[in-house]
């Protein structure tokens, strides 16, 4: 009898073991299957598409394994592409000088306005991203008090303007991405020990070096994760040059769109997509791997 | 930039310094003359004023009146990091970013001072550290990152060190063995080091003076045997160490010896070691100082019969005693076991005796248990 109860307890032990050895799997199940529908078999379709060529009829494409498809797209929008880079490094930078004050005084100077502050920081967030753009192509345009207030005042001739502009581009980025870069900021600057300052300035550090020295370095994975928030979106983005922009303005997005849906030439679109993804990936490896962010606790 | 090393010199002065936040009085218009070169401790328990003491004089706290010196300059105002200062911060406060060689060097190069790497590697030296220089704080042990701290501080040869509860987050054994090695590089360095703590066996161990402080305010400064032997209030009495306090009224004082009536026995009390105001005094003796024997056994000095032991616990070294007393107090008594006799046991009637010049007096009118509560070992 003892004997028997001891041998059910055991082989309900082992089947309980090996449940507990396929749970890791079946918690990952739901998004394994979510990644394969929506990233893998749309990868390998975009990857696939990418070396295609022109069949029988608008639209149709058979594959050829024409890698000179790459080549192709990079020479015709060499000027797209890196103006790109140019515009999201400009938006990242313009981010970061705007963000590192704001997301300072927040988490030091705020007081008891700190969750208010904050709240109003992912305000934006409330509005779709296309409204607060197009809403930006009226707060710059002819009839909005940024260009009445320029006219006025004589910094901007009669002939002036504003939208239509590679600033009226680098600054919609600015303003759209803004949040990703304040964010980070403030939760890493915020998890600096103050004590840390006042060891800084014990030890003969003003207020200047201990903020070069000390306040800069502990809030280099903040700088990290919200340059590359600000700089990814923005690189690949069309909507702020297509509305705010020109045709001298256009990005890469633009013209990835215009050739999916206006030309219907999906190779080079799918090309087009793959260069900038890799490029970013490359671009994103050297930084974080030159910012050495994973020694800091 | 400033060099410490030239800079203002001597003792530190705190005159009538008050801190308060609000409605809270911190620091009580506190004075306090620290010697030059001396190990000093303030000592007391959370929320006494002893931190913000400290912080004032890094710079760190602004007082709201009364100010601070270093010999003959005045820093009651002076900016953090151009005091002749350094601190010892509880938690250590490392920059986690930096190695342990530029943590220590990061003073010596905001002053600009020549010979970095030189300086350094004696700082490294005199804490036993030399081949961790490369390393990063969080790669250090608790007790590593404390010899760090100390000497990211010592290597500027300030005219004070400042030590925030420095032992606080280290463990019992590891405490013990820095306790000891603290001492030994303040007399090395000959720097004056003001230490914060709660810790009453730390201060005892390492300073040569300590100052108890209560409520903003120092209730007795002095060497740790003196603060021991000779309380002047209960709450030094039973914060530092335990102790007997016993009311009684003073019948005589006519004498080197005052004659104290407590509970109908008279007692000897040397009028040196009396601190009572008038004849209403609390009769102190510390636990270790009383022989205990069966009652009807012959006794001199100071005699108190008619005890009966309501809890008796060995502990090796020495026999712990409750004794419960006539008119209901609990006395503690500490017996050496080193008599061959066996320890007596609960129940038993036992008389009380210890040697008058012992024995101190306090004014009456204070709380019995002050200190008590806030003794570190009940904590």
């Amino acid at each position: 009898m003892s004997t028997a109860l001891l041998h059910t307890g055991t082989h309900e032990n082992q089947t309980s073991l090996a449940k507990k050895k396929l749970l890791p799997y079946w918690l990952l199940a739901p998004g394994i299957i979510w990644l394969t529908i929506f990233f893998l078999v749309p990868i390998y379709q975009l990857i696939s598409t990418s070396t295609q060529t022109q069949g029988y009829g608008i639209g149709t494409y058979v594959q050829t394994y024409r890698f000179a498809n790459f080549m192709d797209a990079i020479t015709s929008s060499k000027a797209q592409l890196f103006r790109s880079f140019e515009y999201a490094f400009l938006a990242t930078c313009f981010a970061l000088i705007i963000s590192y004050p704001l997301a300072y005084a927040v988490a030091f100077k705020s007081g008891r306005w700190k969750n208010t502050l904050l709240v109003l920081i992912v305000a934006p967030f409330f509005c779709s991203f296309l409204l607060r753009t197009v809403a930006w192509e009226q707060i710059l345009g002819e009839q909005g008090f940024v260009i009445k207030t320029l006219r006025f005042l004589h910094i901007m001739g009669a002939q002036g303007h504003l939208t239509a502009t590679p600033f009226a581009v680098v600054a919609g980025l600015t303003y759209n991405f803004l949040p990703f870069m304040t964010l980070p900021l403030y939760a890493s600057l915020e998890r600096i020990d103050i004590r840390m300052m006042e060891a800084s300035g014990d030890l003969y550090a003003n207020a200047l070096t201990t903020f070069r020295r000390v306040t800069v370095p502990l809030s280099m994975p903040g700088v990290v994760a919200g340059t590359l928030l600000t700089f990814i979106p923005a690189a690949g983005d069309y909507i702020n040059a297509e509305l705010l922009g020109n045709p001298g303005t256009k990005m890469i997005g633009n013209v990835i769109e215009a050739r999916y849906l206006a030309i219907v030439d999906y190779p080079g679109a799918a090309a087009l997509s793959l260069i900038l993804m890799v490029t970013i990936l490359i671009l994103v490896m050297a930084y974080v791997k030159r910012a050495g962010t994973d020694e800091l606790v | 930039m400033v060099d410490a090393s030239s800079s203002a010199h001597g003792d530190l002065i705190l005159k009538n310094l008050t801190k308060t936040f609000g409605e809270f009085v911190a620091v009580d218009d506190l004075d306090l003359v620290i010697p030059e070169g001396s190990f000093f401790a303030l000592l007391g328990p959370s929320g006494c004023g002893k931190t913000t003491t400290l912080r004032m004089v890094a710079g760190l706290e602004e007082p709201t009146s009364g100010t601070i010196f270093i010999g003959k300059s005045e820093i009651t105002y002076e900016k953090p990091y151009k005091r002749p200062v350094n601190t010892v911060f509880q938690n250590y406060a490392l920059f986690p970013h930096l190695s342990i060689y530029e943590n220590i060097a990061f003073g010596l190069r905001r002053r600009g001072v020549k010979d970095v790497d030189d300086q350094v590697q004696k700082a490294l030296d005199l804490v036993e550290l030399t081949h961790l220089a490369s390393r990063k704080p969080n790669q250090l042990s608790g007790g590593q990152q404390q010899r760090i701290a100390l000497a990211r501080a010592i290597v500027n040869r300030p005219a004070l060190l400042l030590l925030d509860e420095p032992l606080g987050a280290l463990d019992l054994k590891l405490r013990r063995a820095m306790q000891i090695e603290l001492k030994w590089i303040q007399t090395e360095v000959g720097i004056t080091f003001v230490h914060v703590t709660h810790d009453q066996e730390e201060a005892m161990t390492m300073a040569d003076t300590i100052a108890v402080m209560n409520e903003g305010k120092i209730e007795q400064m002095g060497s740790p045997a003196d603060l021991y032997d000779n309380p002047q209030t209960s709450f030094v009495a039973n914060f530092l160490g335990q102790s007997n306090l016993i009311k009684g009224s003073i019948v005589d004082s006519s004498g080197e010896s005052a004659v104290v009536d407590v509970f109908g026995t008279k007692i000897g009390l040397p009028v040196l070691r009396n601190h009572a105001h008038d004849s209403s005094v609390l009769v102190g003796i510390r636990p270790e100082k009383i022989r205990i024997a069966p009652a009807g056994t012959q006794m001199n000095g100071n005699i108190l019969e008619g005890g009966v032991i309501s809890d008796a616990s060995y502990i090796g070294v020495s026999t712990q005693y409750q004794v419960e007393m006539p008119w209901g107090q609990e006395l503690m008594v500490f017996e050496q076991n080193d008599d061959g006799t066996p320890p007596l046991s609960k129940g038993d009637s036992v008389v009380l005796s210890w040697s008058p010049i012992f024995t101190f007096g306090l004014a009456g009118d204070q709380d019995v248990n002050a200190g008590s509560e806030a003794h570190p070992e009940s904590e």
